[in-house]
């Protein structure tokens, strides 16, 4: 295995109903990792994108995103149409080859030009649920149910997520959603999809990030503390709810074995929640105690949750986490599908 | 709609409206059209004027287009086809002519319809001009152009880049 | 994929309502072209999992072994909710026009519960195992919407 680490990271602001275009979104991000992390284009070895087209409305945009990124003379990209978290893992695989060394991955997410609760929904099994529009927030209060009925969470627990991930918002330039909210006064709100109210569920926002791997050498010129990549996994549950226990996630469960979560304390957990139960069950799967590890400290994907680079958001928080020197070892986390059906989790350490 | 073999055929339409923007960048080129103008956008890296102004973005040099430039309206045919296949929500009689055209001091060729001659008339380095609609239907498209047809001037020889979008 | 109109502009951008359509016509395969079939008929069926356990709809292949399954078991046309969410504000193409419950439901015979919506009327009408029927759709062409929704079976409060 190479020693690969993040080396940069950019993050735009979070907007609602933006009138950029995807590439418009997408160029500054690429300029700012490239100009922070002092790199030249020709020394990127490769690309990799997340994004959704449905979520663009436009098929096949992600071949018009290449714009954005200067693919001239020709590059080497790919594209996943996913989070930008999957991105990287592809990238991360790429630099284990030893095809290259530096590869930037980047991911945007316009959430709110179109239905977002609707498209997330054509991820579902196209055949028996789909046809029925459940919509993804309703899918997710399906399993909040079935947390709060089996115990393993409490609406007051669910609160309390959103309150401290709101409070913690007010630090970070990246969130939309931001203030002090009690968890009484957060409980007294209405349902939306009951047992979900509004703040139980992610912000859908308009987002676009990108950050900078690098291998051994290169990584060590790049970045003072780079963050190095000790482990990362990926498992995905059967997409059929039923078939599932909702009130656990054992995809996410595996995946931190496998990237080690467990082997040594754990100073900052990023773990991408878009619903309050489901912080609460990540936390249980990925094995972590929240009176020893700073869970969110961005305040997650509650406060801003662009689809599709929410994820990879994950990993630039987590990233500049070891950068700063405020943590040793952290964890960044990526879910997809409807209640947590794929989930992503890796593990990084400074030096 | 059961079928002999028993196997199910099942429609499941899916649609999604969108607010669909074409970005800031784009808007001095859409705004041209409403008035009867053909605005691109310059890169301030390699200078290429690109009409249409894509994403607002140089592809090569992955930077913000910058001034906008007046551009046209005459322009040469790069390449062409002559469309002779019906397909849904086709608004031309076939057969036609597509071409690609490169407006006079635009970098990117664009692509339009050429009529007013017979398709097997028309030639790459052939001379056109457009041909707008009644001022009443102009909008924020290239639509507010009916279609290009030749000039009558002495074909243009193109270089190897020119055209290439 | 259409543009229903050309675009006006809005601040900084021209800026237009646009729909992307797929009109999908899905070929559904042998086990759920059985399901749906019989669902025509007014009858559901499932098939037995590599455990032993019924799954309605069908599975095609075991989700845990990936085992291909082929054991067909007819189950009743009433379930209990194992899990629901309520809907108060119904969305385009969703089962119902007014507010209403969804549901995991667990059909009589089957261990595996499915999606559906259950006409409830009100929050306080549902819960985790109440009990439900099947309202059958009146022009059945195959599909998981040939089930209309669920409605309350009496005292269905378990």
């Amino acid at each position: 295995m190479r020693d690969v680490a993040i080396v940069g990271t950019a993050q735009r602001p979070s907007q609602v109903e933006t009138n950029l275009t995807s590439v418009e979104l997408i160029l500054p991000v690429i300029d700012e990792v490239i100009t922070k992390v002092g790199i030249d284009r020709s020394e990127i070895g490769f690309w990799c994108h997340g994004s959704c087209d449905y979520m663009s409305g436009q098929p096949f945009s992600f071949v018009a995103a290449v714009d954005a990124i200067g693919a001239w003379p020709p590059i080497v990209e790919s594209h996943v149409e996913a989070d930008g978290a999957l991105a990287l893992y592809e990238a991360w695989v790429k630099i284990q080859t030893g095809e290259c060394d530096i590869a930037v991955v980047f991911s945007n997410g316009k959430t709110t030009s179109g239905p977002i609760d609707r498209i997330l929904t054509l991820q579902a099994d196209p055949y028996t649920v789909a046809p029925l529009w459940p919509g993804f927030d309703a899918m997710s209060a399906l399993q909040a149910q079935a947390c709060l009925d089996s115990g393993v969470v409490t609406e007051r627990a669910m609160a309390e997520v959103a309150s401290r991930s709101l409070a913690d918002a007010k630090t970070n330039a990246i969130a939309y959603a931001k203030g002090d909210h009690s968890v009484d006064e957060l409980l007294a709100r209405p349902y939306t999809v009951a047992p979900l109210r509004a703040h139980d569920c992610g912000l859908p926002v308009d987002g676009a990030n990108a950050v900078v791997l690098a291998a051994g050498d290169a990584a060590r010129r790049l970045a003072k503390r780079p963050a190095w990549i000790r482990g990362i996994d990926h498992r995905i549950d059967t997409q059929r709810l039923g078939a599932r226990d909702l009130t656990e996630s054992n995809s996410a469960r595996v995946a931190a074995q496998h990237a080690g979560v467990g082997r040594d304390k754990v100073d900052v957990a990023e773990l991408h929640a878009p619903y309050t139960h489901q912080e609460l069950l990540l936390r249980s799967a990925v094995g972590l105690d929240a009176n020893k590890t700073r869970i969110n400290p961005s305040g997650g994907a509650l406060v801003a949750n662009p689809a599709m680079a929410a994820g990879l958001a994950r990993f630039a928080e987590a990233a500049e986490a070891i950068f700063a020197g405020g943590a040793d070892r952290a964890v960044a986390h990526c879910t997809s599908g409807p209640c947590l059906q794929q989930n992503l989790v890796c593990v990084m350490e400074g030096e | 709609m059961s079928e002999a073999d028993g196997i199910l055929r099942v429609r499941q339409p899916i649609g999604v409206q969108y607010r669909w923007s074409a970005g800031p960048n784009a808007t001095s080129h859409l705004q041209g059209l409403i008035e009867g103008r053909l605005i691109g956008k310059r890169c301030p890296g390699c200078e290429l004027v690109y009409f249409p102004p894509r994403n607002g973005v140089c592809p090569k040099c992955a930077r913000i287009l910058g001034a906008d430039v007046e551009v046209g309206p005459r322009g040469t045919v790069t390449t062409f086809c002559i469309v002779n296949v019906p397909f849904l929500g086709q608004k031309v009689k076939i057969p036609y002519v597509a071409a690609q055209i490169l407006l006079d001091g635009a970098d990117i060729s664009m692509q339009h319809l050429i009529q007013e001659c017979e398709a097997d008339e028309v030639r790459i380095g052939m001379r056109v001009e457009p041909v707008w609609k009644d001022r009443s239907e102009w909008g924020p498209t290239l639509e507010s152009i009916a279609h290009f047809r030749p000039t009558g001037e002495p074909d243009v020889k193109l270089g190897s880049e020119a055209g290439a979008s | 994929m259409s543009a229903q109109s050309i675009g006006a502009l809005s601040g900084d951008s021209f800026v237009a309502p646009l729909e992307v359509a797929y009109p999908y016509k899905r070929t559904v395969g042998t086990t759920l072209s059985r399901f749906f079939n019989s669902m025509i008929e007014g009858r559901l069926e499932g098939t037995r999992g590599s455990d032993g356990k019924v799954y309605c709809p069908p599975a095609e292949f075991d989700p845990i072994t990936g085992a291909a399954l082929t054991e067909w078991v007819t189950v009743g046309d009433e379930g209990t909710v194992s899990t629901w969410a309520w809907q108060s504000e119904p969305q385009p193409d969703q089962p119902l026009d007014r507010p209403f419950a969804w549901a995991l439901i667990t059909l009589d015979g089957a261990d595996v519960p499915m999606l559906h919506a259950v006409d409830a009327g009100s929050i306080d009408r549902i819960g985790t195992g109440t009990r439900v029927k099947v309202r059958w759709a009146a022009d059945r062409t195959g599909g998981i919407t040939d089930i209309a929704c669920f409605d309350l079976l009496e005292g269905a409060r378990a």
